[in-house]
């Protein structure tokens, strides 16, 4: 029996990894309502992107436990903490003063209420606003609202800048993003499709999704691919799956496509290109300078 | 409906050495349906796909292929590619797996006598599940540059799994009771589920690729898969055909079998094994696809009676043809995404079997 409910697991780290839940999860209210309450000194991440966003805004000593997969920066308190499937027990093991999480699975967040401690859930971005309505959020509950604001500042200005660089082509370049061997993608609708948009590039895989039934994270059919060729694709495979450009350019049929021929394949940090958080700019300089390298 | 299958019918069968085919023009016209609906499926999935080429020159393209022949399709690189390195293996790998679950499932089904019996009945896919889980955890695929090992670990997984069953459940009593056999398949299977979700959830960074393996493969299976699964789907076919006799006796009773000379449980452990041996090797280049090896079997026992002269070449020809036609649906319904196949397979396959069910109920 057990292989019925596999789809719907899938779906569920698909929405946990790829982030399909939508903003409207953001809930910035703390659970507890005490008038003047003192910045939190021992705060539990199991969300990746919100331990990058608490470092950045310079909130890393307050930290006391992130989850496995929180593996940047370096500094962060890595433990086995799961992000998946949050244990609240062995959360509430680092007594914790906030735990903030991206994803609740179950009672977890009324767990911890129940256990008097303050959570906050913020759920994957749709957009890049939404990211930056995400650092304020932690930048307010942290008591770190200047440095929060700073880093929305710099973020924007950097992406202001890079956008800026791109040297338009002609016809406006298309793209693939490829999230697994099993091709696995993303629409212009998600955020990681706006970050490309802001390049000046042409989703390939946007008719694969139109209605936006599967939240912006389709499976593209290969033989679509092929008749499609894009003009650069850019892989976030590499770490999840092995993926290379060497590796792509064996799979049967692909030694037609035009980025195989040309050698136009990227090959991303998978963190870096799925996590809504402060490296959208290093993503976005990684997709500018692969732009600005075609001929 | 009409149904010849009855015990005695099928003892006389087996004693004369008649076919099942032979002595009914209603199983020959089966039989004949079965290999047309296996061209037809063949026919319409290198025809079909999100990216619309006239079938005329899908034809040329492939006989292009064959030998001697040598014809311009007119198709660019592209388009030639879908249709030889990306819609022809897919069909073939369709038609192969489809076989392969819906004969190991009859199998499964006679040699249980059985009715819910289907070929991951003995851990089949909990094996399969956690070889692949392990050699995916292990970054097996980046030691090993030549190949992808994570087939070759869920078909080691699959058989440790069915072995394990038979070991375990054949130290228990010298009957050699089926139902022991069921009952140590499920305890196996359940024992492994758990040993891959503990290392599953150890693993959490590579769990998208786990569900991707388990969801399925046909979509991006090439000839490589084909090359790979060919070798077992020829053992099992070949050895499920062998077996149509000595299952006929065995539906009749142990007893009886032991009486004419056979004996049952070695019988019974050599299809397993033929049956086992194919639904390992299709699960791992194709992931879990459910609901091909139960209801193709039964569907067929429907139409064209119980002997499983009549059952297995059947079940074999029209599993591979409804998994081949699924998978056109799969990757057609949605285009350009696709959908996983299991969906399709569940889909069509459930309306369609109690349709079956009903008719067969009123007449």
């Amino acid at each position: 029996m057990r292989k019925l409910h596999l789809p719907l697991l899938a779906a569920l780290v698909l929405a946990g990894c790829g982030g399909t839940q939508p903003s409207a999860a953001i809930s910035g209210i703390p659970s507890t309502t005490e008038a003047v309450k003192q910045a939190p000194a021992r705060i539990v991440s199991i969300s990746t992107v919100a331990t990058e966003i608490l470092f950045a805004i310079g909130a890393g000593d307050q930290m006391v436990a992130v989850d496995s997969l929180s593996t940047f920066p370096a500094e962060a308190p890595v433990t086995d903490l799961s992000g998946f499937e949050p244990n609240i027990e062995a959360i509430l093991g680092f007594q914790p003063d906030l735990v903030v999480l991206s994803y609740d699975p179950g009672d977890v967040m009324a767990g911890l209420e129940a256990a008097g401690v303050d959570s906050l859930l913020q759920g994957a971005s749709m957009t890049i606003a939404d990211t930056y309505v995400q650092i304020l959020a932690l930048g307010e509950i942290t008591g770190r609202t200047a440095e929060a604001e700073a880093l929305v500042d710099a973020m924007q200005a950097e992406i202001a800048e890079l956008a800026a660089s791109v040297v338009e082509p002609d016809e406006p370049l298309s793209y693939y993003h490829e999230l697994d061997d099993t091709l696995y993608t993303v629409t212009s609708s998600t955020f990681i499709g706006e970050v490309y948009s802001l390049a000046g590039l042409v989703n390939a895989a946007d008719p694969a999704d139109a209605e936006g039934t599967s939240w912006g994270y389709p499976q593209l059919s290969a033989e679509y691919l092929l008749d499609a060729d894009p003009d650069i694709i850019f892989l976030a495979d590499t770490k999840c799956c092995g993926q290379t450009a060497a590796t792509i350019a064996e799979r049967p049929g692909w030694e037609t496509l035009t980025a195989v021929s040309t050698g136009r394949i990227v090959e991303l940090d998978d963190d870096v290109a799925s996590r809504w958080g402060p490296r959208i700019v290093d993503f976005l300089r990684a997709i500018v300078a692969a732009v600005n390298s075609v001929d | 409906m009409t149904s010849s299958g009855t015990g005695a019918g099928v003892a006389g069968d087996w004693q004369t050495g008649s076919t099942g085919f032979g002595r009914s023009r209603l199983g020959g016209r089966w039989l004949f349906a079965g290999i047309a609906s296996v061209l037809v499926a063949a026919v319409v999935g290198v025809a079909t796909g999100p990216v619309s080429i006239p079938i005329w020159q899908v034809i040329v393209e492939l006989a292009d292929r064959l030998p001697i022949i040598d014809v311009d399709s007119s198709l660019s690189p592209a388009d030639r590619a879908i249709v030889w390195d990306l819609r022809a293996p897919r069909v073939v790998l369709g038609l192969l797996v489809g076989a392969l679950l819906a004969g190991s499932g009859a199998a499964y089904q006679g040699v249980f006598r059985n009715p819910l019996a289907d070929p991951y009945l003995l851990g089949i896919a909990a094996g399969a599940g956690l070889g692949a889980t392990i050699a995916i955890v292990a970054r097996l695929r980046d030691a090993v540059g030549f190949m992808d090992p994570v087939p070759l670990a869920a078909f080691v997984g699959a058989l440790l799994a069915v072995a394990a069953a038979g070991t375990l459940s054949s130290r228990r009593g010298s009957t050699g009771s089926s139902t022991t056999l069921i009952l140590a398949g499920v305890a196996v299977a359940n024992f492994f589920t758990a040993i891959q979700t503990f290392i599953q959830q150890q693993n959490s960074e590579t769990l998208q690729q786990v569900f991707a393996w388990i969801l399925g493969r046909l979509s991006t299976a090439g000839w490589g898969e084909v090359r790979l699964l060919t070798p077992y789907a020829v053992i099992c076919i070949v050895g499920l055909l062998l077996s149509v006799g000595s299952l006929d006796v065995l539906a009749v009773g142990e007893e009886e079998a032991t009486t004419l000379g056979l004996r049952p449980r070695t019988i019974r452990r050599l299809v397993l094994l033929a049956a086992s041996l194919g639904a390992a090797a299709a699960v791992a280049v194709s992931g879990l696809i459910g609901f091909v090896g139960l209801v193709v079997p039964h569907a067929v026992r429907m139409v064209a009676g119980t002997s499983h002269r009549r059952v297995m070449p059947l079940s074999l020809l029209f599993g591979a043809s409804f998994l081949a036609l699924a998978d056109v649906v799969a990757r057609t319904v949605r285009a350009p995404a696709e959908l996983p196949i299991g969906v399709i397979t569940a889909f069509i396959g459930a309306p369609f079997f109690l349709l079956i069910l009903r008719r067969q109920a009123t007449s």
